[in-house]
């Protein structure tokens, strides 16, 4: 038994712990003209005085510097901005869509969920290129609307752009737990309500919304937490003053050689989500629980 | 104890009609219902009897007759707007909701004042003897007391009729018998007029005041249990309602085509006497209050016998000689 445990737990000590480990460490030191480009170096070969050395050249200092700097703490507002803002959007789309798809006979469901997921079958940064080509200045959307006599938009490298390529990716992410918590959905629950002197919307405000909260919920953190570290979407859709954090995280990295700010960047980012990620394993042991009850 | 037709009926279903497709679910069905009255519709599965009720709730429109309720036709009227309270066979308890936000749902959204409101979902759970677990939620409660909130909750609005579509199928045999008792005591201490629909005939006799026996759409009977038992209208409901030994009736023209008689008017003994049927017993089962024969008389008809405990016990086995009896008052013509 602890043989089938062990696997799955060794692959996440060595492909997520140690990772993270090494992260941490990085986050703790400070860049140096050297390759790699930080210090202090761990020099095993010097026995534990120079694991007592290295610990001791470690420091908060990075994590100092990102407090104090508005940059950082203005990339990290505007992401959670973005994130909070396209998640409220993904559920004003996706919820009627992921009711009205419940509506349908068994075999027509089928096939709108097989369209949702559709789009999956293609590569993401296709589809993220190809918004490029809807959106330009000269792409699909304005000649369209070029032919309707309408002004035409300026959507690219824009934060609208970053919105309309985070719903767009994220939309699925959305409408499925919707749907599944939706399609479970006991209609003779809302007739039930009809019958105490509900009217059809009364019954859904009352009944049927409350009930999917939990899928709302799902939702919700499962958009809202990768999109919060989003790097692709705003980079090709977004503009040169679009701060998000997975952006500023790039840069560091790859373009300013900052290991540790970069590494500090990323731990905080996973600070701040481990809260609604905690709050996502617990809805899911309570709806569990519940299932089973 | 025979039941008069309601002389003002608070239901009345006027030559109602409804397909499902190709399923006929209602024909022509005209049906009464007294105010403060417990009627049963009692049929086998897919008679239209859970359809019949459903049109009366509002969630099903009849295709042809009128439903009228105290008179005045409620075709136009929605579910939220009809005067019925239904007890749903699941019991569709709101699951994300207390017992007593359960209960209080419709006065809520009637509009009710909150003190009177909360008084009243304290009555009706002291009605069906649920005081105290006002803050459960449904999935922490028994089979049971799921449908006694279920009932606290139909009752709660002040209906004028609760509809009550199969209450105990869910429950265990014993504490089916005991709410039958329960449903019975609450209709009479509340004069509400109930309605239940049922496929278990010792559910429907065992509550009901009047009942309706349906067949593929139809009414086949109305009347007292013991109307219906005794006076079955034809065939179906004298096989459907009890046991039946049923004989093609000789040609007396007066339209009857079998005498029916019950197993427990048929007397069964190990001796010949003038005018009993000899036979041989082919199964005897024994349930306490009583003991069941199957004899298969010697021209090959098979005979259900059911004797009461207390008469003289017989000591016979498959295979033994036995002879059949009964009074002529025990037979009934009953039509095709």
């Amino acid at each position: 038994m602890w043989k089938v445990l062990a696997l799955p737990y060794l692959w996440l000590a060595v492909f997520f712990g140690l990772p993270f480990l090494l992260v941490a460490k990085l986050s703790l030191s400070h860049t140096a003209l050297a390759i790699p480009p930080y210090a202090p170096q761990l020099d095993l070969s010097r026995g534990l005085s120079g694991l007592a050395a290295f610990v001791r050249a470690l420091s908060f200092e990075t994590y100092a510097r990102l407090g104090s700097d508005r940059l950082y703490l203005a990339a990290y507002l505007s992401s959670l901005r973005f994130a909070a803002l396209a998640t409220g959007l993904l559920l004003l789309i996706g919820y009627p869509m992921a009711y009205g798809m419940s509506r349908f006979g068994a075999g027509a469901r089928r096939l709108l969920v097989l369209a949702v997921i559709l789009p999956f079958w293609t590569s993401f940064l296709i589809r993220i290129y190809a918004w490029i080509a809807i959106l330009k200045p000269a792409g699909l959307l304005n000649q369209a609307l070029a032919l309707l006599h309408l002004p035409p938009l300026t959507l690219l490298d824009s934060d609208a752009g970053v919105l309309i390529g985070l719903v767009y990716a994220y939309l699925p992410f959305m409408v499925l737990p919707l749907y599944a918590v939706l399609e479970r959905h006991d209609e003779s629950l809302v007739e039930a309500a009809l019958d105490l002197g509900c009217t059809r919307t009364s019954a859904f405000w009352r009944v049927t919304l409350p009930m999917s909260l939990p899928g709302v919920l799902a939702g919700a953190l499962l958009c809202f937490i990768p999109m919060v570290g989003e790097f692709v979407i705003p980079d090709l859709l977004g503009g040169s003053r679009t701060l998000m954090l997975g952006k500023t995280l790039w840069t560091e990295f790859f373009a300013n050689r900052d290991w540790p700010a970069a590494s500090a960047v990323a731990i905080a980012l996973l600070a701040t989500l481990a809260l609604p990620m905690a709050l996502v394993q617990r809805q899911q042991a309570r709806l569990a629980g519940e299932t089973q009850a | 104890m025979s039941a008069p037709p309601p002389a003002a009926p608070l239901v009345r279903f006027e030559a109602v009609g409804k397909r499902f497709g190709d399923v006929v679910a209602a024909d022509g069905v005209d049906l009464e219902l007294a105010e403060g009255e417990f009627f049963a519709l009692l049929g086998p599965s897919g008679c239209g009897k859970t359809t019949l009720m459903r049109m009366l709730a509002g969630f099903e429109r009849p295709d042809a007759g009128r439903i009228l309720l105290n008179g005045a036709d409620i075709a136009g009227l929605p579910p939220h707007r009809r005067p019925s309270s239904m007890m749903f066979q699941t019991y569709a308890l709101f699951p994300h909701l207390t017992v007593e936000q359960n209960v209080g749902f419709g006065l809520k959204q009637q509009g009710w004042d909150k003190a009177r409101a909360a008084a009243r979902v304290e009555a009706m759970l002291a009605l069906v003897r649920l005081e105290g677990l006002n803050r459960r939620r449904p999935h922490q409660l028994s089979g049971g007391q799921k449908q006694r909130v279920a009932l606290a909750r139909a009752l709660a609005v002040e209906p004028r009729i609760v509809l009550l579509d199969e209450p105990l199928a869910a429950l265990d045999r014993k504490l089916r018998e005991e709410t039958q008792l329960e449903l019975k005591a609450i209709q009479r201490a509340t004069r509400v007029t109930f309605m239940i629909v049922t496929h278990d005939q010792d559910e429907a006799m065992g509550v009901a005041d009047r009942m309706a026996v349906m067949q593929a759409g139809r009414i086949a009977q109305v009347g007292a249990p013991r109307e219906v038992y005794e006076r079955p209208a034809n065939r179906f409901v004298a096989e459907f309602i009890g046991e039946a030994n049923l004989f093609p009736a000789k040609d007396t023209g007066d339209g009857a085509d079998f005498t029916l008689v019950r197993p427990e008017r048929m007397t069964i003994a190990a001796e010949a006497s003038p005018g009993a049927i000899p036979g041989r017993v082919a199964e005897v089962a024994y349930f306490g209050d009583r003991t069941r024969y199957v004899v298969k008389t010697d021209a090959g008809k098979p005979l259900l016998v059911s004797q009461a405990a207390g008469q003289a016990p017989l000591s016979l086995q498959p295979g033994d000689p036995a002879f059949v009896s009964w009074p002529k008052n025990a037979e009934v013509k009953v039509p095709a």
